[in-house]
């Protein structure tokens, strides 16, 4: 901690908590009060959006990534395919996509209003899900591929040698090698899929973003909005970080 | 050398003051039809933009028109990127805590647009436990917001188009927007299939405001008195008329 | 019944797409058009801010290791979309405050100048640890020995350092374009057009929302297996004369 604080850190930690008291104190924060209720809510929608399309992703990842790394081709050439179109095109698109482009369709076809997933269908966070989860998929596929090839080969063939069915040497061996090495890439991949959790706003979906613009809209007021939305999000990405790092130090790593 | 570098920034703010720059009218960059929208060329075709050339015009301003997000046109305006607003707002006390306006030049109804057969009343207790699509940033939200409490879901849309669309597909039961911007929607075939028109809301003129004017900075009032005479000699001499009977079956200047 | 419903379907799809009005193709091409001249300048400026942060970051002196560090942490953190947002507004009122005090009237700010500006800040703090990563890639024992030659400083960055430094970022500076096409998608959400915000006018106006965001998908994969080809040929230049990486799988 002594090595942190050189002085000049002092001086610069000292100009911004005078920064931060100034902004606290001068600009204008009257619409606080009015909406202080709906914040929770909003960064709980941004937490689980996160949580469930980063979890949901890495299943599709695994798959996708094995597939490409191990799989024949009339796996591996799709699973390419699939990664390619989500990477090269931007999430917005695919976002309304989904949801305008599906949603045109709903009027031609009147029989699926009268169907079980309608409730489903009519709601928007359905739509948001479905695409980051999809673009989860795209991305961190291409990073498990490179993290299953990367496993040292020699540890797969001494599992065969000493007669490990395959899906248990997949299972205790490959897949958990794998995910150690992706681990600190995934950790940063973590931090972009929450910084793409506001492009759901244009599709409805009401996350902390879009609070944000609720208030300025209501209000006219445009930085002080914005300047807590930066905040709460490097928190979040803070908390990532952390949360990695830990993970980080629990993997068995060799010491002999 | 610096006398020269002064005399020549003296002549730039003396010169670039005594020309005479065109005024940046701000419109949405989000289709409404049938007052503004982008045709296939990327040219803004639609009854406002004949009526800002025709203010324009009559109020001898030489005029360019500036297309704006919708969400960001009131801080384009003030942070001096726009010099005027006419992308059809409404002149509500809310806003005109931040700008100014001109006189009105048209004032329509509020109406609500539900799927067919649906029987909903345009009030609190029919938009109860519905959900409601209305276009953000508008005076559609705030009268949402503070008329219709018990409804399930308020949506919010970038554009009316947009929100238009997920009532065709029976995403929100009800649509609140403007009458005119409904009566395009409805003269299109997914309009005419899906949907209908249940009336206008109850008037609250301290959300619904008192008609569209154009949106000015506070304090310009040289710019307000050229335009509310501009607009005033448009209607006048028939221009108005002129320019509304593509449009329109009556007029729209309102009461 | 539906084969004739699919095909109909299409004939009126290339309708909406074909190049001269009614058709929006030249509009969507046009969109494309400024995509591409946003990412290039983007790009541009996020190499350069990037160049002299990766330098400020290794060579500088402590604040300014400091203050690069806040940067590139602020804009690892903070969603592009508010920082857009934040900078647009931000930066174009503090700018026209400046020139206010000074007597010139407010600067008009083209969408592309505001989109190159603001991506391009964004791009740099990447940029920076990109090329960090890739300068410390250099060998240490080259440098020694060219400074044990007697070789200038100038003349160490331009014969040694460079060219090794750029074979190891091409990957990571590979990624950055491509992140930067995707990211002019954002500009959208403050109305400028380029070929998002223009396909979703096409749409909002004809109704036709699948139609126009297939033809805008199509259009982005073509840029990125564009792109992906062209930066295969600079990885392969830049490789020129090292050895082959990658041998001896298992």
């Amino acid at each position: 901690m002594k090595d942190f604080l050189k002085p000049h850190r002092l001086v610069m930690i000292g100009i911004a908590l005078a920064l931060i008291l100034f902004c606290a104190w001068k600009l204008n924060w009257s619409w606080l009060p009015d909406y202080l209720h709906l914040i929770p809510l909003a960064i709980w929608r941004t937490i689980w959006i996160t949580v469930v399309t980063m979890s949901l992703g890495m299943i599709f990842a695994i798959m996708l990534g094995f597939a490409q790394a191990a799989g024949p081709a009339y796996l591996s050439v799709p699973a390419r395919i699939y990664c390619s179109i989500i990477r090269g095109t931007p999430l917005l698109l695919q976002l309304w996509l989904l949801y305008y482009g599906l949603g045109s369709l709903f009027p031609q076809f009147p029989w699926i209003r009268d169907s079980f997933m309608w409730p489903i269908l009519r709601q928007a966070w359905p739509y948001a899900v479905l695409a980051l989860t999809m673009s989860v998929a795209g991305y961190e596929g291409e990073v498990m591929r490179g993290a299953f090839k990367g496993v040292a080969g020699g540890q797969l063939e001494a599992a065969r040698a000493m007669g490990m069915p395959r899906f248990t040497a997949f299972r205790r061996i490959w897949l958990p090698q794998a995910l150690f090495r992706a681990l600190p890439t995934i950790g940063g991949e973590t931090v972009l899929q929450m910084k793409s959790t506001p492009l759901v706003a244009t599709i409805t979906v009401v996350d902390i973003y879009s609070l944000a613009k609720r208030v300025t809209q209501d209000t006219f007021i445009v930085y002080e909005p914005l300047l807590i939305l930066a905040v709460v999000y490097m928190v979040m990405a803070g908390l990532i970080v952390l949360l990695f790092r830990w993970l980080e130090n629990r993997i068995p790593s060799r010491t002999a | 050398m610096k006398k020269t570098i002064f005399a020549v920034a003296v002549a730039m703010t003396f010169g670039t003051a005594a020309l005479a720059e065109p005024l940046k009218i701000g419109i949405a960059a989000e289709p409404y039809p049938p007052f503004a929208s982008p045709d296939a060329a990327g040219n803004w075709v639609g009854w406002e933009v004949d009526f800002i050339n025709a203010v324009c015009a009559a109020g001898e301003m030489e005029c360019v028109i500036t297309p704006v997000a919708w969400e960001g046109i009131i801080p384009s305006l003030t942070g001096g990127q726009i010099d005027a607003i006419m992308a059809s707002m409404s002149i509500t006390e809310e806003r005109m805590k931040t700008i100014d306006f001109s006189d009105k030049y048209y004032n329509t109804p509020t109406m609500i647009v539900t799927a067919k057969g649906s029987g909903l009343t345009p009030d609190a207790a029919g938009m109860a436990g519905k959900i409601i699509g209305v276009q953000v940033s508008t005076i559609h939200e705030a009268y949402a917001q503070a008329h219709f409490p018990d409804a399930a879901e308020i949506k919010t849309y970038q554009t009316t188009d947009e929100g238009f669309q997920d009532l065709a597909a029976g995403r929100v039961d009800a649509s609140q927007a403007d009458s005119i911007a409904i009566d395009a929607f409805m003269s299109s075939d997914a309009g005419k299939a899906c949907c209908e028109v249940i009336g206008a809301v109850a008037d609250d003129p301290a959300i619904l405001g008192a008609g569209v004017g154009v949106g000015l900075r506070k304090g310009e009032d040289e710019l307000k008195a050229k335009f509310n005479a501009a607009i005033a000699k448009v209607i006048a001499d028939g221009t108005y008329e002129t320019i509304s009977k593509p449009y329109f079956a009556s007029s729209i200047y309102g009461g | 019944m539906l084969s004739f419903a699919v095909t109909a379907g299409a004939a009126s799809a290339l309708d909406l797409l074909a190049w001269s009005p009614p058709g929006w193709g030249a509009t969507l091409v046009a969109g494309l058009w400024n995509t591409i001249l946003i990412a290039l300048g983007a790009y541009a400026l996020g190499l350069l801010i990037g160049v002299a942060g990766a330098f400020g970051k290794l060579y500088g002196g402590p604040i300014l290791k400091d203050l690069l560090a806040v940067y590139t942490t602020l804009v690892r953190a903070v969603p592009e979309l508010v920082l857009l947002l934040l900078i647009y507004f931000a930066a174009r009122d503090a700018l026209n405050n400046l020139l206010n005090i000074y007597g010139y009237g407010p600067i008009e700010f083209s969408g592309v100048a505001a989109g190159i500006v603001v991506l391009g800040v964004v791009q740099g703090a990447y940029s920076t640890e990109v090329l960090r990563g890739a300068i410390l890639s250099v060998p240490a024992g080259q440098i020694e020995a060219a400074r044990a030659m007697g070789m200038s400083p100038m003349l160490l960055a331009r014969r040694v350092t460079l060219p090794l430094m750029t074979s190891a970022a091409v990957p990571g500076l590979a990624n950055l374009w491509l992140t930067v096409t995707k990211d002019t998608a954002l500009l959208a959400v403050i109305g400028f057009i380029e070929l998002t915000k223009a396909t979703s006018l096409a749409a909002g106006t004809t109704k036709s929302f699948l139609t126009f965001y297939l033809a805008a998908g199509i259009l982005y994969l073509l840029l990125s297996l564009v792109s992906g080809v062209i930066f295969g040929r600079i990885e392969r230049w830049a490789r020129r004369g090292q050895r082959n990486a990658g041998g001896g799988g298992i």
